[in-house]
């Protein structure tokens, strides 16, 4: 017995090829669109137009041209990423990686792409194969969609058999193979140069960028990453071209195109939509999300995944893209957004958070190795109305020297962001837990346990 | 005690020895299929055992304490027995607030078990695990392979009694 | 030259460099934990942060970790920024969260980089007031101690043992918090490097279990700088002494020579020292009668007057020794000590390193080299720290497909990830498989003429004005194309060859190659391994010597009668030559007076047996196998602890033994003098009494502190003999000062530094303070001075020998070594006996089918007249027609190039 992810209100809500140019192709009842189908909702049209009409540098350039940013969370323009794969034609080894290993706390759009639409992600990895000359690709998929990994190869199978994954693929001379390689478990895995190092069969310690994967990357190679939402943005860019791509997003939105953006949490209508970016977080809260569910009140909110910070219902007017977030303090990240409602106690939220970055470090560096198990312990502490006079200051003091910059990969800044943005808004709570009785630096009767 | 020379050296199936050399080709260079040879063993039997790490690291050409950093890495490879079925509940943010902490007490009060513990039969070893992208139906659990939504306490006991 | 800027101040520095590597070559302290000069920078620990400025205006800069960034010019740091410094603190304060805190039980404590980086930071209270995690131990082998709760995590043992040792069963276990560094399961170490974990350890995971039972701290122990006398390789060591014992060895700095890195034989073979079944007390043998100094010196003037005497000297002795023996005895009655092949071998490879056509890379120097070939040696039995060298070599290969991709060479992870592993060429030739074979690009087997003839190949196809081998077979004639094919390419090739298969062929083949480089203009070196610690400098003494100089003529002579007494200085005969000559020599000769530091069956022979000082108790001067003569000090007085014991050089005995024969007063009463005396006696060595400073060096007017400054218990430490605290022991014989009152700093530039400490560092981390830039070399140049840099001249051509054809039923017998085992002092070291082979026969897989046994089956053979019965250890690399026997292992006789082992069969039990 198993329940299939419908995803519902993403394959209810009304979409056009025009205006939804990454679900449009989704069924209604949730099943995956396979070869056939996909091709006769115009699948495969645009990897043909790339393979055979347009050279490489044509679709580079048009995907720089078309603005679009990363969809893995760091929002990197990807057509400058691209650019940086070396000019040498003679390093003609290169692979092209897929990102999927989703993981983030509340962040489950690619899980929907993937399952339902595997093609969408194979034609997006064919035609930016394509551009980046990649002989090879690899989707690295986190090892709990099993959906997503059956669908994902029987597609691939589907494909090969087709001819649109192998050699001479339609004809263009171009050959490229695409490989399934499902992980183990570690969050890390989702950061770009840990998810190298893990393809590679090693621990998935991140990597010191500079040099930057597009010059040294898997097996020495030069290697693209991608987030899967990014590459399934790659063929409706290329068959509808740059202008129409543009206008896409909401006219005051400074990045283009369309983003799934979602709400969770105790929202009346919990799911993820294809949206134009640009839009208020309001009108994706209140009009798709349906507001709070009866009896629940908004307390704060989080704009995408579990690193990024908390905002407050007034927030709720930004908009939904990087620069638009960027305003009130924080970063558009995965733009799955969370809901916190009035029942929820920020320590115990934020006590539950860095349990997971705690867990999740790889262990490689030591603010993040160490500093993190030490929130979790003075979090627990506060939780449990034990903590100490020094305790918000040894906080903050995490939350200053985990951020961006000072530890070796951008965990731990993801860690602590939502943290200090708690102990910003919601300062009283963390002080509630503040034992007057507990010395300072003295250990306690208490002795938390780890 | 007897004079019995201990014989359970770790040997690898035949069939997972061949899935292993099969999945060497996926890539340029055989270490890659570390991880995916820790699962092959571990589907086959469950978990890891000792001694694999040797085995594996021999068929990639890698040491062993290679093999095992890795296998000790990742947290869904399994140094320790587990049960025939591995319950895994997401104990991330949204299941959080989604309540998982019910989800948890049910299988405790049918179980018995806390997260990390395996059931006196066997039957099933309680796990946590992070988002399973699954937040719109937020608690979320997995068991073995298949995902399911919105468990409650009550619903959860339900839900165990297809995995004898 | 790069610019940079720190806190205001203006610096030229190497652009490129590192900032941190380039601060800390400046001599400013930045903290760091794990950047190591050897190993490169990972950027994971974060303790390195300062802060940068894009340029003179920028105010507000933004923290970086220095071990990451390039020191390029016009760069704008602050070490002093408040926010770096506050960052730094908190990194320690991290660190310690699970560390626990133990150093009063800390075998670290005292030399400690954790420590130092501590106090460095200002970190001094704990606020973290939570449960720290802790973890289960390995037993590790009896090398080294682990205690991983003391673990700060920054990767640099797994980094050391496994990318630069090339180390296989050490990993790094586990994730976030709770990484592990260890085994996959309890077990000894298998790298013969592991020893260094325990210098590259910052904390105190990785101790010197040797140290442990009789442990103390590091500012309680007195210091030399000295040689490690292990191999010829002539590695620096700082040996550690308290209460007349050595403690432990740490490695010594040299720049040239072994940088931060010993071998495990070097570093825990010391226990001979200790053992107190050392002769302590001058013993008349068969009286078991010990006396004093003086009524042994009347004594063996006694035995010795007027009788005709030969002198046997010895290559683990130093000159000094060797030559006050000579003096004693004439130079015409002087022995060598080495067996009659080996000192030809050992002359044959002076003379090429000295005249030959290429010169001789040092140690250090291997590391530069693109491609090597390794010719009949198992280096890392032989000359091991030259076998770490030449993974250095390899791995150079990584360093420079980095740099043509503009990444510099200390990004260390970056040069792994873009090289795959790719590694300058090595060729092994051996008769077995040996411990580098990882490393080969290939490696092949077989008897030793045969790896003659391969070697003659090679020089041919790399010259083919240099002989032809007749009758190649084509596999060999293709391999050595591709052998010379490789050194051709290379930018600086390499050729590593040396004495221990005893096999002259090797040495002329050695020669022919070096030669066929030299006139294709290639800027190669070579490198030969000579069997001692001081086998050159002895082959250099005797190179003017007419006649046979070995100890079979010795022998010989003194059975012929024609020599009365026999005098032998520190040589166990036993191990060089036939026991049954031995034994007659020792029957024949009227007297036998041995000097010696072990209680050897020589020595159980000899009517008088006066007692040496090791390297421990004595000074001396040793020549290594590139010719370096380097000068080890004495480390303790032994008879300060206990006046009975009577322990003396080996010159003091030699040359007051002659003075008391001669009936004057003795010259000689400092090391200086003897040195000066053999330097002048012997043109070749005139360099010796420049390899260290002599005993006059002061400075600031004071004598260099053998003992750290916070050295304590002095008063007490004789308490048990007399509450008096006599005066410290003088050193007539060099600069350093039997106590901590001297000078100890780094402030001041000097070569001989016998414990690295500086204010601040004390742990082997000091080493920084003392160096012209980080890891390069000593400030004051490093020690020792090169002997055989003569003229270069081209050889005459030597002829391939005939091909491997052993006579039906016999098989050439060749020796296998054993760095835990081959070596005669080191192998009384309780620590290397846990990790000594049994004795064994090596025999092919083929060959032990033929005879239809298996491994481990008791085999008889008849070596000579000798019977021997040993277990079969089944080598399925062994060449047939050899069996290999390890050297040095008890009941091994020693063996020749021409030793033949006959009636190989299965014992009947
Ligand atoms: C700890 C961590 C986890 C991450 N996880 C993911 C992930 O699961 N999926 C993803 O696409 N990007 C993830 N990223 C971002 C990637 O590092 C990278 O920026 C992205 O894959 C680039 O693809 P894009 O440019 O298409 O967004 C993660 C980053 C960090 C620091
Ligand atoms: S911040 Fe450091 S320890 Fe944390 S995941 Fe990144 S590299 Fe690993
Ligand atoms: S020394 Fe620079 S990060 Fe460790």
């Amino acid at each position: 017995m198993r329940t299939l992810s419908s995803f519902g209100p993403a394959n209810r809500s009304a979409r056009s090829e025009e205006t939804h140019p990454m679900t449009w192709r989704l069924r209604d009842d949730g099943q995956p669109v396979w070869l056939e189908e996909y091709q006769q909702k115009n699948g495969y049209a645009a990897a043909r137009k790339a393979l055979l009409d347009m050279a490489a540098a044509d679709i580079v350039s048009t995907v720089k041209d078309s603005g679009l940013k990363g969809r893995g969370g760091a929002g990197f323009p990807t057509g400058v990423k691209w650019s940086l794969m070396p000019a040498d034609e003679s390093q003609n080894i290169r692979y092209l990686l897929c990102n999927a290993d989703e993981m983030e706390p509340n962040t489950w759009k690619d899980r929907l792409l993937m399952e339902q639409l595997p093609h969408l992600l194979i034609e997006g990895m064919l035609i930016s194969a394509r551009a980046l000359k990649a002989y090879r690709g690899y989707i690295f998929l986190r090892g709990e969609y099993v959906d997503a990994a059956r669908n994902l190869n029987r597609a691939i199978a589907e494909a090969r058999a087709a001819g649109l994954l192998g050699g001479n693929i339609l004809g263009s001379g171009f050959d490229f193979e695409l490989f399934v390689h499902t992980g183990a478990g570690r969050y890390i895995c989702g950061e770009e140069t840990a998810l190298i190092n893990s393809l590679e069969g090693r621990r998935a310690n991140p990597r010191a960028k500079p040099p930057f994967p597009a010059s040294v990357g898997v097996w020495g190679k030069p290697t693209c990453v991608n987030n899967v939402e990014t590459l399934c943005n790659v063929p409706a860019i290329v068959g509808n071209g740059v202008e129409w791509y543009t206008s896409l997003a909401r006219p005051d939105s400074g990045d283009h195109g369309t983003k799934l953006m979602g709400f969770s949490g105790k929202v009346k209508n919990p799911g993820i939509w294809e949206l134009p970016l640009g839009i208020s977080a309001r009108e994706l809260f209140e009009d798709y999300a349906g507001g709070m569910r009866d009896g629940y009140a908004l307390k704060c909110w989080q704009p995408g995944g579990a690193g990024t910070g908390f905002l407050l219902p007034e927030h709720l007017e930004a908009s939904m893209y990087s620069g638009g977030i960027a305003k009130v303090g924080t970063r558009m990240g995965t733009g799955l957004a969370l809901a916190v409602d009035h029942t929820v106690n920020m320590v115990s939220l934020l006590r539950n958070m860095e349990e997971f970055f705690a867990r999740e470090s790889c262990g490689w560096c030591t603010p993040c190795r160490d500093g993190l198990p030490w929130s979790v312990k003075t979090l627990r502490a506060l939780e449990g109305g034990r903590g100490s006079a020094e305790d918000l200051e040894i906080l903050a003091r995490l939350v200053e020297f985990l951020g961006p910059g000072k530890t070796f990969c951008a965990h731990a800044p993801g860690a602590v962001e939502p943290l200090g943005s708690a102990i910003k808004y919601f300062r009283e709570e963390f002080e509630a837990g503040i034992d007057p009785a507990a010395g300072r630096g003295r250990p306690k009767a208490e002795f938390v346990q780890a | 005690m007897s004079n019995l020379i201990k014989t359970d050296r770790f040997v690898l199936s035949d069939a997972e020895r061949a899935a292993i050399e099969e999945e060497m080709h996926h890539y340029e260079d055989p270490r890659a299929a570390s991880i995916e040879a820790l699962k092959i063993v571990q589907q086959a039997r469950g978990w890891v055992p000792d001694g694999a790490a040797d085995a594996i690291g021999e068929i990639l050409g890698i040491p062993a304490s290679d093999v095992e950093g890795v296998a000790t890495f990742y947290s869904q490879i399994f140094r320790q027995p587990v049960g025939r079925h591995i319950i895994r509940v997401c104990d991330s943010m949204t299941c959080f607030i989604g309540g998982h902490e019910s989800v948890l007490d049910g299988i405790r009060t049918t179980l018995g078990i806390e997260p990390g513990q395996t059931t006196a039969d066997n039957r099933f070893t309680l796990l946590p695990v992070c988002c399973l992208g699954n937040c719109d139906k937020a608690p979320a659990l997995m068991i073995d392979d298949d995902t399911f939504g919105n468990v409650t306490a009550d619903s959860v006991a339900a839900l165990l009694e297809d995995y004898p | 030259m790069a610019t940079i800027h720190v806190d205001g101040k203006q610096y030229e520095v190497d652009g490129a460099d590192n900032l941190l590597q380039a601060c800390l070559s400046l001599g400013l302290d930045v903290p760091y934990f794990c950047w190591h000069p050897a190993l490169g920078s990972v950027g994971a620990c974060r303790q390195c942060a300062v802060k940068q400025y894009s340029d003179e205006n920028d105010t507000r800069g933004r923290l970086v970790m220095s071990c990451m960034t390039p020191a390029t010019d016009n760069s704008w740091i602050s070490i002093d920024d408040e926010e770096a410094k506050a960052f730094r603190a908190s990194v320690i304060e991290w660190l310690m969260i699970n560390h626990p805190h133990d150093c009063p039980v800390c075998e670290e404590g005292g030399h400690c980089h954790l420590q130092d980086m501590t106090v460095m930071t200002g970190h001094n209270q704990r606020r973290y007031r939570f449960s720290k995690r802790t973890h289960v131990n390995q037993d590790l082998g009896p090398f080294i101690a682990h205690e991983m709760n003391r673990c700060i995590a920054c990767y640099r043992c797994v980094r050391y043992y496994k990318d630069y040792a090339g180390g296989t069963d050490l990993g790094v276990f586990g994730a976030h918090d709770e990484v592990y560094f260890g085994r996959v399961e309890d077990g000894v170490l298998e790298s013969e490097f592991s020893g260094n974990l325990t210098e590259v350890c910052p904390t105190g995971v990785f101790t010197d279990k040797t140290h442990s039972e009789r442990y103390n701290r590091k500012w309680d122990m007195q210091f030399a700088p000295s040689i490690c006398h292990g191999c010829s390789a002539g590695c620096n060591i700082s040996p550690g002494e308290r209460y007349g014992e050595i403690r432990r060895i740490e490695n010594r700095f040299n720049g040239s020579v072994n940088h931060y890195f010993l071998c495990d034989r070097g570093r825990f073979g010391y226990g001979y020292v200790n053992r107190k079944d050392r002769p302590q007390r001058p013993l008349l043998q068969r009286s078991r009668l010990s006396m004093g100094i003086d009524a042994a010196l009347d004594q063996a003037a006694g035995l010795l007057n007027r009788q005709r005497i030969l002198g046997i000297g010895s290559p683990r002795a130093s000159l000094e020794s060797n030559f006050a023996l000579r003096e004693l005895v004439g130079a015409e009655d002087f022995y060598s000590g080495m067996a009659r092949e080996e000192l030809a071998n050992v002359n044959a490879i002076r003379e090429l390193i000295q005249h030959g056509p290429l010169p001789t890379a040092s140690i250090r120097d291997i590391e530069n080299h693109d491609a090597v070939f390794v010719l009949g040696e198992d280096l890392t039995q032989t000359a091991a720290r030259i076998a770490l060298a030449l993974r250095q070599s390899a791995r150079g290969k990584a360093t420079e497909i980095a740099e043509a991709a503009g990444i510099q060479s200390w990004h260390q992870a970056a040069v792994q990830n873009i090289a795959q592993g790719a590694l300058n060429p090595v060729f092994i030739a051996s008769v077995d498989s040996t411990r580098l074979d990882d490393i080969a690009a290939e490696a092949v087997r077989a008897a030793p003429a045969d790896l003659a003839r391969l070697g003659f190949a090679v020089a041919h196809a790399i010259d083919p004005s240099a002989p032809a081998v007749d009758g190649l077979e084509a596999d060999a004639r293709e391999l050595a194309g591709r052998i010379a094919e490789a050194l051709l390419a290379a930018r600086r090739p390499l050729l590593v060859s040396g004495a221990s298969l005893g096999s002259r062929s090797l040495i002329d083949a050695a020669a022919n190659i070096a030669q066929a480089l030299k006139n294709r203009g290639k800027d190669a070196s070579i490198s030969m391994v000579v069997p001692e610690a001081n086998s050159m400098g002895l082959s250099i003494m005797l190179a003017d010597e007419p006649g046979d100089r070995s100890v079979e003529a010795a022998l010989d002579a003194v059975v012929e009668g024609r020599y009365d007494a026999l005098v032998i200085l520190e040589n166990d005969l036993y191990r060089r030559a036939d026991s049954q000559l031995v034994d007659a020599a020792l029957a024949a000769a009227k007297v036998v007076i041995v000097v010696d530091h072990q209680q050897t069956p020589t020595a159980d022979k000899a009517h008088l047996l006066l007692p040496a000082s090791s390297f421990a108790e004595g000074d001396g001067t040793l020549v290594s196998l590139e010719g370096r003569a380097q000068r080890f000090f004495q480390v303790f007085e032994p008879g300060y602890y206990n006046p009975d014991v009577l322990i003396r050089e080996g010159w003091r005995w030699l040359h007051a033994l002659r003075h008391t024969l001669l009936g004057k007063p003795v010259d000689w009463t400092s090391l200086d003098q003897v040195t000066a005396a053999c330097a002048a006696v012997h043109p070749r060595l005139a360099g010796i009494t420049e390899a260290a400073p002599d005993a006059s060096f002061r400075i600031k007017g004071q004598k260099l502190a053998r003992a750290p400054h916070r050295y304590s218990g002095r008063t007490a430490m004789r308490a048990n003999i007399s509450v008096h605290e006599p005066r410290q022991p003088q050193d007539p014989d060099s600069p350093f000062a039997f106590s901590m009152e001297g000078y100890s700093g780094a402030g001041q530039d000097r070569q001989q530094i016998p414990f690295a400490w500086s204010p601040g560092w004390n742990s082997p981390q000091a080493w920084n303070k003392f160096q012209d830039e980080v890891g390069g070399h000593l400030r004051a140049g490093d020690p020792g001075v090169r002997l055989l840099d003569g003229a270069r001249m081209d050889v005459d051509w030597a002829q391939p020998p005939a091909a491997f054809a052993p006579a039906a039923g016999t098989w050439q017998v060749v020796p296998l070594y054993h760095l835990f085992g081959s070596e005669e002092n080191s192998a009384r070291a309780e620590p290397i006996q846990q990790r000594m082979p049994q004795p064994y026969v090596a025999l092919a897989e083929a060959e032990a089918q033929r005879l239809g046994v298996t491994d481990g089956a008791m085999l008889a053979l008849s070596l000579g007249d000798r019977q021997l019965q040993l277990p079969a250890r089944i080598s399925s690399e062994l060449p047939l027609g050899v069996i290999g026997l390890p050297v040095g292992l008890p009941g091994i006789p020693p063996l020749t190039a021409a030793s033949v082992a006959t009636g190989i069969k299965e014992a009947t039990r």
